[in-house]
């Protein structure tokens, strides 16, 4: 499955997130007055107001709450389909991150168990999912 | 109490120019076309008009997205006005200029208040179909996109495909339901002279077309034109003197959040913001759902349709696709008539001011073939990232 990428810019509050997966651990921006992850980070907890926040490792692990097959080749290139899906992660309810599940079409599904595997592109590492059945190939 | 500022307003007049895709005539041209007509409409000079506001703000990038500024519009009609105004991207969405306008007459500083939207989407792709976000000067992405292009999600598409996917899961629907709403508005396109697209199209068209991103097809996607609607707000003082019958903005409803900076709410299933604009929208009015005899629901992509009509209330949560299936009850003879010119599917992408331009033709019983009989409240409802929605009626 290869999807047509353009990456990140690094910016002062997301360049953890997308450099997080150079030790292979996701991590997320957590409130430690109130425990509140928040994703894509702000610069306030969004529940409490505070500004005691940090990035901290999540367990990866999350399920799929929808999801599509793109079939649209979106520039000049040939595009071969892809998933992209948001993914409900395991710490906190609606806590979404999009990103790709690298599974066949045919075999997703709502609710499908994934866990995040990281793809280096230059000084991104990019968190993508996969079944966690399939997670530890 | 204060009396709602949309109470003290009338729309007196409307204009459209030709669509096109691509149409022959610059973005100033067209936008002329639409706001002369919308001004001798309402039985204005163009000296009359002491407003304008335009969504969003004149932007040369996007690929067309809003060609024409409100200064540019007002030098080209030869006229100094007192108040200019953008609605912006991070208001409640494509209706945002229209509240504008609301509230600049009824805090007293503008009397008539000329409301457009422009689109070049159409000469736009004559020079690169390639997305913009993916081939753009910038080597990276930033901001909001950086959240779904690096995976590339590069497509409104795929992010709506995401919620139909998931509205599908939950209610038990599928294409075969959805696509009524495609069908449904090339139906009445075909009445509308001023739509893109008039050959009929059947259910089994629909179901055999292109998948762009599933459950998503070709014919749940709008279409990209270039054309300009316009429309004359005007204090309800001076409504009763002008040559239409006034259309009464009944109520207005806007909403912002659940979805927007990458942040998204709920469970994929409703539009939490729209949800929003729904409830303020029946907060100001005596009227209830039942009295709405004809709905003009923004329809980017068709699941749009699904998602506002039941946040604005017009079904129940779940209930959409089953009264949208087999197309009768939102025909021009049905119980609720949807989409009326067409909508953005088959009308073109006029980018919400369709909507608001077709719900009062119907108002007006200028509707021809198209015509909703005894049309006198219209529900409309625009926008994908930022939600307005107004209740239109007449006398
Ligand atoms: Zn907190």
């Amino acid at each position: 499955m290869t999807v047509p990428r353009k990456l990140p810019l690094l910016e002062a509050e997301t360049a953890f997130f997308w450099t997080s997966g150079e030790d292979a651990k996701l991590r997320i921006r957590h409130c430690r007055a109130c425990g509140h992850w928040q994703h894509p980070p702000l610069a306030r907890c969004p529940k409490c107001h505070g500004a005691d926040l940090a990035p901290e490792p999540v367990s990866g692990r999350g399920r799929v709450t929808s999801f599509t097959v793109n079939h649209q080749a979106w520039t000049s290139d040939e595009v071969q389909a892809f998933v992209f899906a948001v993914i409900e992660l395991a710490e906190q309810k609606e806590l979404y991150l999009f990103s790709n599940v690298l599974a066949a079409p045919e075999a997703m599904h709502i609710g499908m168990e994934v866990a995040v595997r990281f793809e280096r592109h230059e000084d991104v590492w990019l968190p993508l999912f996969v079944p966690v059945e399939a997670a530890h190939d | 109490m204060t009396e709602f500022a949309e109470k003290l307003c009338r729309i007196t007049g409307i204009g459209q120019s030709r669509v096109g895709r691509p149409s022959p005539k610059a973005p100033i041209e067209l936008t002329l076309d639409a706001a002369l007509a919308a001004i001798a409409d309402a039985g204005l000079k163009p000296e009359d008009i002491d407003g304008i506001a335009n969504y969003p703000m004149k932007s040369t990038e996007g690929g067309g997205i809003s060609p024409v500024g409100v200064g540019e519009a007002m030098f080209a009609l030869g006229i100094d006005c007192t108040w200019l105004g953008s609605g912006t991207h991070e208001g409640p969405g494509h209706m945002s200029a229209i509240f504008g306008a609301v509230m600049a007459v009824a805090s007293g500083i503008c009397r008539h208040v000329l409301v457009f939207r422009t689109v070049a989407q159409a000469q736009a792709r004559l020079v690169s179909r390639e997305s913009t976000l993916l081939t753009g000067h910038q080597a990276r992405v930033d901001g909001n996109n950086a959240w779904t292009v690096p995976f590339g999600a590069v497509s409104p598409a795929n992010m709506w495909a995401l919620y139909a996917e998931a509205y599908f899961a939950r209610y038990g629907y599928g294409p075969e339901q959805l696509g009524w709403i495609a069908v449904n508005g090339r139906r009445n396109a075909a009445r509308n002279p001023n739509a893109i697209y008039t050959k009929p199209i059947t259910i089994a068209d629909y179901l055999a077309s292109r998948m762009i991103s599933t459950p998503l097809r070709l014919y749940d996607c709008d279409t990209h034109i270039d054309g300009a609607t316009a429309l004359v707000i005007s204090h309800r003082d001076t409504a009763k003197d002008q040559p239409n019958p006034p259309i009464h903005i009944e109520a207005i409803g806007m909403g912002l959040g659940g979805l927007g900076q990458g942040i998204h709410t709920g469970d994929f299933t409703t539009l939490p913001g729209a949800e929003k604009a729904g409830a303020m929208l029946w907060s100001r009015t005596d009227f209830t759902p039942a009295d709405v005899d004809n709905a003009q629901i923004y329809d980017g992509f068709s699941i749009h349709t699904v998602l506002w009509g039941e946040a604005i209330r017009l079904w129940g949560k779940g209930e959409a696709l089953g009264f949208i299936d087999g197309g009768e009850r939102i025909a021009l003879t049905g119980e609720l008539p949807i989409n009326t010119g067409g909508g953005q599917l088959s009308g073109g992408r006029f980018h919400g001011y369709g909507h608001t331009f077709e719900a009062c033709t119907q108002l007006w019983g200028r509707g021809g073939e198209r015509q909703v009989k005894g049309a006198r409240l219209s529900a409309v409802c625009n926008g994908g990232y930022g939600y307005g929605a107004l209740l239109l009626r007449r006398d």
